[in-house]
């Protein structure tokens, strides 16, 4: 039995497929077909069934036994995706007719897809990139497998459109009205979050440098910004709405107000991070106050201010959301989230919230890109 | 004696004064911004009004850009202690439904983190799959989602506690996973080598290692997960139409320019995040101290 490596996750699926194979009909469509075998009913999967099953099994098997892990993982990856991609292609046109064995056979390539990931997690490669490449891969699997699992199971059982579109559906509506949204990410993004972010932070950093220096300020101010974070800060947006008009300059004041204080706390402790050794260094030096801020307290404090602005990127783009939920002109990712919400286009919804997503990290990886240039001695970013 | 009076010069006596001169900022603020519109009134009303009574007039608005301090704590005070807790005006009614959400979705989001830290912690195909999707989800602005939430669950028929809790649940289980797989993976390499030693088995060092040293990360992300599912519950409250809950009534003033009522309803919120914080707080340190931790 030297030759053989049996896992649960195959050996179930092997079950899974056996099961499947029993009991018959893939689809209601099928059923019908099957109980009139003299009139011609279209059904779906009439070639590919017995592939997919084949597919499901065969990889299953193969992957039993004892192989080098990366052809195993070869092996697992195309079994499964191959079967989940025949699976969904077929349904096409017969939607929400799906039974038991659709699903049976869903659940077995998905465990295929989860053999597959264990076996790459548990590999140790050698070189550099093949460790990165793996770093990448085994999310962008499971990633790819939340999408499939989405799209087969709201398709096979006929999910209500209102309810959970399809990611092709709702992909086929991004790409259809990227005006609109574009036209949304330039009045919620390039002008309220920018603006607000910008100077929010700005402030946050000033007030935490005087605060620095004085240290009645400080002892003052750092409990009140301590409080602050904690607070349900977003319930400005009326007031900020009221001051400010339904345009942009409302929700960058909303943006400035939340991104205040993360950076003020965070600044000021990033300013005595500095030990005491290399503040008596720069004294030794006969340094002024300026001068060990600008060279040794503020490079000091770098990674606890990139720490706040990455805090703050997400705030500033959940606060400028929000307020436009209180009123807007008729453009905005906040605006068109809750306008079409109402209209029961949730395809749209999903869109803009793709969006967002997509802005939310592109802004984040930014920054991470910034403080990498920026704090390229701290062990953190050294991986020493 | 001598600590008492330290920290009253170097904690009270700052924040005391800063809070004072913000209320001062405040009270010339209620002038400069409600000015105009008094101005505007008394042109209309042909009154022309001395400076002292110009600037009574500003802090006595029914309707203020920005209200004074005294008259939203006159606001908060008379819709918190002298109506009836079932009263629909009552901000204890109010910030009671926002605040049943709230747990509920906090205990939901602090389970479901939990869980899915100890996942990734046992198991590695969790933790390299699963782990890059979380710590990349807190980069996305998740209450975008909250509106579709509650539109699509009402469309099913589930309303009331239930999908705001579930907004909670999402922002909550975020810091608590995170923190508690910080938590889970803080005993040292000599730690689990002991337990090693004394044939302990993954059981065994799971509860008597890991656990206790994940305690002080649970509640640390705890009361991040707090101030958030409170926000969640007051976000979920939006797209409901103003029925009840601090979030509502922040939209009903909004509607109505109610000015003084949406001041009172923020108060609110802000009492009910400190409370949050502050029992979750106490939570940690009792348990600490049960635990046999040492005073800092």
């Amino acid at each position: 039995m030297n030759w053989l490596k049996p896992s649960w996750q195959t050996g179930l699926a092997i079950l899974l497929v056996v099961a499947a194979v029993a009991l018959g009909a893939m689809t209601t469509a099928e059923t019908d077909a099957l109980a009139n075998p003299t009139t011609t009913i279209a059904y779906p999967y009439p070639g590919t069934k017995s592939l997919m099953f084949g597919l499901v099994a065969l990889a299953a098997i193969i992957s039993t036994l004892r192989l080098p892990a990366l052809i195993e993982a070869l092996v697992l990856f195309v079994g499964a995706h191959l079967a989940a991609w025949l699976l969904i292609h077929g349904i096409g046109g017969f939607e929400g007719t799906a039974k038991a064995p659709y699903f049976i056979i869903l659940a077995a390539a998905w465990l295929l897809a989860w053999r597959c990931v264990a076996v790459l997690s548990s590999m140790r490669p050698a070189s550099l990139w093949a460790a990165r490449a793996l770093r990448v891969l085994v999310p962008t699997i499971f990633g790819a497998w939340i999408l499939i699992l989405w799209e087969a199971i709201t398709r096979g059982a006929g999910i209500p459109f209102i309810l959970l579109p399809p990611p092709s559906a709702i992909g086929a509506r991004l790409v259809n009205s990227l005006p609109v949204l574009a036209a949304d990410v330039n009045q919620t993004i390039f002008k309220a979050v920018i603006v607000g972010y910008v100077l929010g932070c700005a402030a946050g950093f000033i007030v935490a440098v005087l605060a620095d220096r004085f240290l009645f300020l400080r002892r003052g101010l750092m409990p009140i910004g301590n409080m602050v974070s904690a607070l349900p800060i977003i319930g400005v947006a009326p007031i900020m709405v009221m001051w400010f008009g339904f345009d942009w300059q409302s929700k960058a004041a909303v943006v400035i107000i939340m991104t205040f204080f993360p950076m003020l706390v965070n600044t000021v402790a990033g300013l005595a991070a500095s030990g005491h050794m290399e503040r008596d260094l720069m004294r030794t030096y006969a340094s002024n106050y300026w001068q060990t801020l600008w060279k040794l307290r503020l490079p000091a404090a770098a990674p606890f201010i990139f720490n706040a602005l990455k805090i703050n990127s997400t705030l500033a783009l959940i606060g400028a959301i929000v307020a436009e939920f209180f009123g807007t002109p008729v453009v905005g990712m906040g605006f068109r989230i809750s306008t079409e919400v109402g209209r029961m286009n949730i395809d749209m919804v999903w869109a803009e919230i793709a969006v967002a997503a997509f802005a939310g990290s592109v802004f984040y990886g930014v920054i991470a890109l910034c403080e990498r240039a920026a704090t390229f001695w701290h062990p953190s970013v050294r991986g020493g | 004696m001598d600590s008492a009076m330290d920290s009253l010069r170097s904690k009270f006596l700052p924040v005391t004064s800063i809070l004072a001169g913000i209320v001062v900022i405040w009270y010339v603020g209620v002038f400069f911004m409600n000015a105009p519109f008094q101005r505007d009134l008394d042109r209309r009303a042909g009154v022309t009004s001395s400076f002292s009574e110009l600037v009574a007039k500003t802090m006595s608005q029914p309707k203020p850009t920005l209200p004074a301090p005294h008259q939203v704590a006159q606001n908060f005070f008379e819709n918190t202690f002298l109506r009836k807790i079932t009263s629909n005006r009552s901000l204890v009614y109010h910030a009671w439904v926002t605040l049943s959400s709230t747990l509920l979705g906090f205990a939901m989001g602090t389970v479901l983190g939990i869980v899915i830290a100890v996942g990734i912690v046992h198991v590695t195909t969790l933790d390299r799959s699963l782990m890059p999707w979380i710590i990349a989800s807190q980069t996305i602005p998740i209450l975008a989602v909250a509106p579709m939430i509650i539109v699509v669950l009402a469309a099913v028929g589930i309303t009331g506690l239930i999908p705001k809790a579930l907004i909670s649940t999402y922002l909550s289980f975020f810091p608590v996973a995170v923190g508690m797989v910080k938590g889970l993976r803080s005993p040292e390499l000599m730690n689990l080598d002991l337990m090693h030693t004394y044939n302990a088995s993954r059981a065994q060092t799971f509860w008597k290692l890991r656990v206790p040293a994940s305690v002080p990360y649970l509640f640390a992300s705890m009361k991040v997960a707090v101030a958030a599912s409170l926000v969640g519950a007051i976000v979920g409250e939006l797209p409901t139409g103003a029925v009840a809950g601090i979030g509502a009534k922040l939209l009903a003033g909004a509607y109505y320019s109610q000015t003084i009522d949406i001041w009172s309803a923020l108060v609110a919120g802000s009492v009910v995040a400190a409370l949050l914080v502050v029992v979750v707080g106490l939570a940690g340190r009792i348990v600490d101290r049960a635990m046999g931790g040492r005073p800092v």
